[in-house]
Order: structure tokens, then sequence, then C-alpha cells
């Protein structure tokens, strides 16, 4: 297994496993994740493949995403993962592991102490793994509302 | 989130023999390390037993070792075997539970309680272990 930087031509991959695991296909969505992650600086999107390579798409393993984000909400600098997703084939392998430190080296060379993530909280397996790797609940809390909430007062 | 005394007492045991498998220990060693009740320990480390998470071993050097596997059971498996926090705890009868500021204050009890359960739910004793040992070589 190996860890590299993405290329345009993973895009097919990429979109193909997320529609196969989120059973909704997004490639607009993808299309501008390429563009705005792939060979920006600061930004970090990693592939894991097989050592045969991936350009069949059977090497294809999973793929993360983040970044480093300053001062929203009064942050300090803070690396965000935005996503990770390890095909189901290759779960349990320890590719999400690999995927997980070789971005976390690259968040510390960008300058932050701290990595963040957001988890839906029904998500176990995601929770589980990122509480493996050493996640704990931060100083933030995340909130939200129905748009209309309160309006029937106004 | 409140947890029963025995409920504890079972995280303690679970995590003590579960930071080193290969080791045997009494109902009285994991009391004295705690400060708690070998009498009530014997009984939550023989439900324990039942539940599969721990092996009892007789006779002279004889104890109790973890069975599991660290890496699969999570702290709410622990928790479950003592009490039921998966589900929700309100009761009919519980006071001003049917007005509409009990069951606003509800929703928040209930909000707290989600978290609560996801981490547990969430956290497997080989996680706990591994960041107890970070932890403490900062």
């Amino acid at each position: 297994m190996r860890i590299r930087p993405a290329m345009a031509q993973d895009q097919r991959n990429v979109v193909a496993l997320d529609g196969r695991v989120t059973s909704i296909p997004k490639p607009d969505y993808w299309a501008s994740m390429f563009n705005q992650f792939v060979g920006q600086d600061g930004q970090h999107f990693l592939i894991a493949e097989t050592n045969g390579g991936s350009g069949d798409g059977l090497g294809f393993a999973g793929f993360i995403i983040g970044e480093v984000r300053a001062w929203e909400f009064g942050s300090l600098p803070c690396g965000w993962i935005l996503t990770i997703l390890v095909a189901p084939e290759f779960q349990g392998k320890r590719v999400g592991e690999m995927l997980f430190r070789a971005i976390s080296a690259q968040l510390k060379k960008d300058g932050v102490e701290t990595i963040r993530t957001m988890v839906a909280r029904e998500d176990n397996l995601n929770m589980s793994f990122f509480r493996a790797q050493g996640m704990m609940a931060g100083p933030f809390i995340e909130l939200e509302m129905p748009v209309d909430f309160g309006r029937e007062e106004e | 989130m409140k947890l029963q005394k025995a409920t504890k007492f079972a995280l303690f045991a679970v995590l003590e023999l579960a930071r080193d498998t290969s080791r045997q220990l009494s109902a009285t060693d994991i009391a004295d390390l705690y400060g708690i009740s070998t009498h009530h320990l014997a009984k939550v480390l023989r439900d324990l037993g039942r539940a599969g998470l721990v092996d009892s071993v007789r006779g002279v050097g004889g104890g109790y070792r973890f069975s599991a596997n660290a890496r699969r059971t999570t702290l709410m498996d622990v928790i479950c075997v003592f009490e039921d926090i998966s589900s929700d705890q309100r009761q009919d009868g519980d006071v001003g539970e049917k007005t509409d500021i009990g069951h606003a204050l509800q929703m928040v009890l209930g909000e707290i309680d989600g978290i609560a359960k996801a981490t547990l739910s969430a956290i497997t004793i080989d996680t706990l272990l591994k960041t107890m040992r970070w932890h403490q070589d900062q």
C-alpha cells in the first residue's frame, strides 16, 4: 500500500468510490474539490492505492482530504480533516490509519498543533476510527436548527 | 450521566485487566488498587465472566484475566452488562413529564445523553488505554 498526492486522473476513481459507498453520485462536487485541493499549497488530497497502482480502479483503496483553517469562530490555525473514505474491500487493513497519519504529518509541516474534524453522532464506524487515532471532543460544539425556526412568532 | 457503582467497578476491572492481558489479578488485587469493596467487585467480576469479558483461572495463583477483543469491545459494551443506558430512560410517571416545560427540558437532557451514548459506543478498551498512555507520556 502506498500513499501519494491525488492527481487529476484520480477523479474518476474518487467519484466511483464515493458513489459506491454513499449511493449518491456527486461528480460536480468532486470536480470542484479537485480544483480546490489538488496541487494547491496548504491543501492536502491524498490517495491510498496498492503498489500495483489504481489505474484500473481495482487497486484504489481510499482517500483523505484536509486543509489548514484559521480564525473561524476565533480558532487558532488548525488542521481540518474534511473527508476520509476507504473502499469496503480495504477496510480493516489499516488503510484509514495510514491515510490519517500521512495527512497529519503534512498538516504538522504546515505548522498546526491540532487536527479537527466533524462526524455524525450515529456514525459509529467513523467516530470509533477517529477516537482510535487519538481524537477527543474539542472545545467547539456544532449547533444547527431548521432555517424557519421561530418564524411564526415574528 | 451518572453510572452505577457496579458499572464503575466493572470499568476499573476490565481496563486494569486489559492493560496487560497476560496478567492475572484477583478481586482483592483490583479492589486494593482502586480502594473499593472486594466483596462487591467479586460479584461484578462474576457478571463480567458470564458476559465473556473476563476469564477466571482457579487454583493457586489464579485470578481473572481479560478475555475479550480490546479493539472491538467498547466502554458501552461493558456498561450494558450492568445497566441499560442505550434506551430512553423517561418514564410516564416522571414528575412534570407531560407539561410543555417538562418536555422542553427533557429534549435538552436527551441531547446530552445522546452525545454521551455516542461517545461511549465509539471508545474501545484499546483506544482508551492508548489515550491514557499517550497522556502519561506527555
